[in-house]
């Protein structure tokens, strides 16, 4: 184990990367730079180990923003692969390059209005006609590193059935890499970002009950019980809360209801 | 698949095993490790949690809340000299004006923008990184709203307060839970795509602290779907809506009568400086986890270093309960890659257990966040009994192999599917051995004080999301924060709109106030040379630093 600790006392150094005295170290190149950086780090943090201090690539850092998409090869593999710097681990030979901002094609626009004439899937196919020249050779699928099939839901809107493609895609952190690849010249992301929110908005039936909670929101019924609380004092107010009855974990939604109903 | 931990790492884990049947039995039989006492939890905050101790932690020694006791890496932020204190700009000619000008490209100044847009107000919306990036993506649990029969925002009030230990602002959670449903309803309309039964209604759960069912949620990824809604109904809006990408906000502008004029933007890229004069600002630019207050690590998005609270306390906003910051107990102690990110609160929820080195329980795992960490960092720090990794971190067991033993095997990939795959991505199955956890910096409970309409003590300067303080009292409970950036940022681009529709003159925009801040530093015996805001958090090793010949850091 490492002798970094001391009198129990944790190394303390927030994201920045301490190798152990006994780390083995791992070349790897960067757009053509060579490093020598500790095994098992991410690409993320072996970028930052080498001295790197990100404008672009790097967002959430935990893989869900797709600020940080990267292709890399091994040497001597000519396969392309690809991975989110913050989640794939540098390997001896690594040659990478990151893409954070690939040009795409976004149809803006989009018209949730529920009177529009057209169908989801009239309006998918004309914002974004190419999806129709789709090649079918499964790159963006292979591409994505969410492992998402992205060709599989391209195929959804090609079908007209926005509502599965959006399910399909659901997954997406928008980074572009299926873009980048695409022999079509589709811009998935964005198809599947403009499927979504008409599957949401459309496709789905509508929540009565919020849109019944919101108007009586609108209407002021809530405000004097609002303002009943906040002239409480502290005790008054624990009272309260101690009191507050607890749905319980397996009501049926719009089954349960509180004994006390005076502020609902 | 264990391959992930070192040899010497998985020798300990057999203790793990060791205890683990004896343990099973007891929770089976509905034993419980036993909960703290009132004043145990009392003990255990005051020794170890950071906000409690006064070890890291230094009084302010100027402005609006000088005296009061924060931690140091921000302390450090705001004892520091603005780096255009000494510059010579000519501000009589903005490059940008607007009616609104908002920083930060996360949900509340994305909703912020969008509301002012609606009111048919022209809108410069400046970013730090890409337009998105920001804590809101990284939300998985869900947003709170009173939408059920059996609920209203009564209820939601009640639980909001209690679980902030009744310090909270009251007119904010008022606030913010009557709005709920109505941003619920907003972004179901927007199109986002809810979780929800097949006649409409949404999916609602409880959550940590709530009396009602009212958490919800977009798959685990429903702050990730709302920004992304958000930024395409933004980008929707581009004829009023103009987003600027990688140009921070580093310092407001000032008018003579002590109103906010605007902002000056750098563009990273270019590294030149622009002025935006605006009839009114919103600061939306979330929280400082990558301080790495004390050097913990962090849940936090990498641009979550502060610099809205240094430009708005050097203009003279008031800041308030900045005290106050949620360490989430459960964060990755290993591997290194997943350092710092959050392991849900559902681990613990389904039976999962903490151990020390020798395998003993020697906490209830559903205590408090704030006693669970406290916990945590004693048993680690205090009694020498935690698990050291092999970059020198340490960590106690998180048992989630039980949690497949109590409810049945399966339990732990269908529940915590996003965790499984994070850690099997490292050579670790989850269902099969424990994950190594420590205290990770989370939340930011204090920030930039603002009434009920997002108004700050600074005329023409709005704030909302995590950037304030105050809704949440010294404790937020889950689901509230997505809640709360949608809420305080429609609020404010409500509020700056009424006011412009007011009429708003501005009197001579300039940089002044940073030469007076500079002055009070100076005078206070506080300056150390150094500069903020940091905008950028710096990882790189001493080595590198060092050879950085020409370079100072931005905060010594």
């Amino acid at each position: 184990m490492s002798d970094n600790v001391q009198d129990n006392k944790p190394i303390m150094v927030g994201d920045r990367t301490i190798p152990p005295a006994d780390a083995r170290y791992i070349n790897i190149n960067v757009m053509g730079q060579p490093h020598e950086v500790p095994e098992t780090l991410t690409i993320l943090k072996a970028m930052e180990y080498a001295g790197h201090q990100f404008k672009r690539g790097c967002g959430c850092r935990g893989g869900i923003c797709g600020a940080c998409g990267t292709f890399y090869r091994i040497e001597g593999d000519h396969a392309l692969k690809t991975g989110l710097a913050c989640q794939t681990v540098v390997e001896e030979g690594m040659t990478l390059a990151q893409i954070p901002f690939f040009p795409a094609n976004r149809a803006a626009d989009l018209d949730l209005d529920p009177d529009t004439r057209m169908s989801a899937s009239e309006q998918i196919s004309t914002l974004y006609p190419e999806i129709f020249r789709c090649v079918g050779c499964g790159t963006c699928t292979r591409t994505c590193p969410m492992d998402i099939d992205v060709m599989g839901y391209i195929a959804y809107f090609k079908r007209g059935d926005i509502a599965g493609g959006a399910e399909e895609s659901f997954d997406c952190i928008m980074c572009g890499l299926c873009v980048s690849r695409c022999p079509a010249n589709i811009s998935q992301m964005n198809v599947a970002m403009t499927a979504r929110r008409i599957a949401g908005a459309k496709l789905t039936p509508k929540s009565e009950v919020t849109a019944a909670r919101a108007e009586q929101v609108r209407s002021g019924r809530y405000e004097p019980m609002l303002a009943k609380l906040a002239a409480m004092d502290k005790d008054e107010l624990k009272t309260l809360y101690v009191e507050r009855e607890r749905e319980p974990d397996l009501a049926k939604p719009g089954e349960w209801m509180p004994q006390d109903q005076t502020y609902l | 698949m264990s391959e992930g931990y070192t040899p010497e790492m998985l020798d300990l884990i057999k203790k793990v095993e060791e205890s683990r049947p004896q343990r099973l039995a007891e929770s089976k039989a509905g034993q419980a490790f036993p909960a703290m006492s009132m004043d145990a939890r009392d003990e255990v905050l005051n020794a170890y949690h950071p906000d409690y101790t006064e070890e890291g932690r230094r009084a302010l020694g100027l402005g609006p809340n000088k005296g009061e006791v924060y931690p140091e890496e921000l302390v450090d932020l705001l004892e520091s000299r603005s780096i255009l204190e000494s510059i010579k700009a000519d501000l009589s000619k903005p490059d940008y004006e607007t009616d609104v000008l908002v920083i930060g490209g996360g949900g509340g100044g994305s909703a912020a923008a969008l509301t002012a847009a609606a009111q048919g107000k022209e809108v410069i919306l400046a970013t730090k990184l890409r337009h998105g990036d920001s804590n809101t993506v990284m939300a998985e649990g869900g947003i709170q709203g009173a939408d059920q029969e059996p609920d209203s925002p009564y209820f939601h009030y009640l639980d909001v307060i209690g679980g902030g230990h009744f310090t909270n602002e009251r007119s904010l959670v008022a606030a913010m839970t009557n709005d709920a449903p109505v941003i619920i309803e907003w972004l179901e309309s927007l199109g986002m795509m809810f979780d929800k039964h097949p006649d409409g209604r949404m999916k609602a759960r409880h959550g940590g602290g709530t009396s009602r069912k009212r958490m919800h949620s977009a798959g685990d990824m429903t702050g990730a779907e709302i920004m992304r809604v958000l930024r395409d109904e933004t980008r929707n809006r581009k004829e009023r809506i103009k987003i600027l990408e990688f140009s921070p906000a580093v310092e407001l502008l000032m008018d003579d009568n002590g109103r906010c004029a605007g902002a000056v933007l750098n563009n990273m890229e270019t590294g030149a400086y622009y002025t935006v004069k605006a009839k009114a600002t919103v600061i939306a630019t979330g929280g400082t986890g990558r301080l790495h207050y004390r050097g913990f690590a962090c849940t936090n998005h990498y641009g979550a270093t502060g610099d809205g609270l240094v430009m708005a306390y050097r203009a003279g906003a008031k800041l308030g309960y900045m005290d106050s910051v949620q360490y989430h107990p459960t964060g990755t102690a290993y591997p290194e890659q997943n350092v710092g990110l959050l392991v849900t609160e559902k681990v613990r929820g389904l039976g999962g257990q903490l151990l020390n080195i020798s395998g003993e329980q020697f906490v209830f795992p559903l205590e408090p966040r704030d006693v669970e960490s406290a916990a945590i960092i004693r048993e680690c720090v205090g009694n020498g009994k935690g698990v050291k990794t092999p970059t020198g971190r340490l960590g106690v067991w998180l048992d989630s192999p039980l949690i497949d033993e109590l409810h049945g095997p399966g339990t732990v990939q269908r529940e915590l599917p996003a965790k499984y795959i994070q850690f099997k991505r490292f050579g670790i199955d989850i269902a099969k051995v424990p994950m190594l956890v420590y205290p990770t910096l989370h939340y930011q409970n204090g920030g930039i004080a603002i009434d009920d309409q997002s108004q700050t003590t600074i005329p023409g300067l709005y704030a909302a999301g995590e950037t304030t303080g105050g809704v949440h009292g010294h404790n937020r409970l889950m689901g509230n924060s997505l809640l709360d950036i949608l809420v305080f940022g429609r609020r404010a681009g409500n509020a700056a709109s009424e006011a412009i529709d007011g009429g708003v003159e501005i009197a001579n925009a300039s940089l002044d106030h940073l030469a007076s801040y500079g002055k009070a530093l100076t005078d206070a015996g506080l300056d150390r040379g150094a500069l903020s805001p940091m905008i950028l958090p710096n990882y790189a090793t001493d080595e590198i630093r060092d050879r950085r010949w020409d370079v100072k850091s931005p905060v010594l």
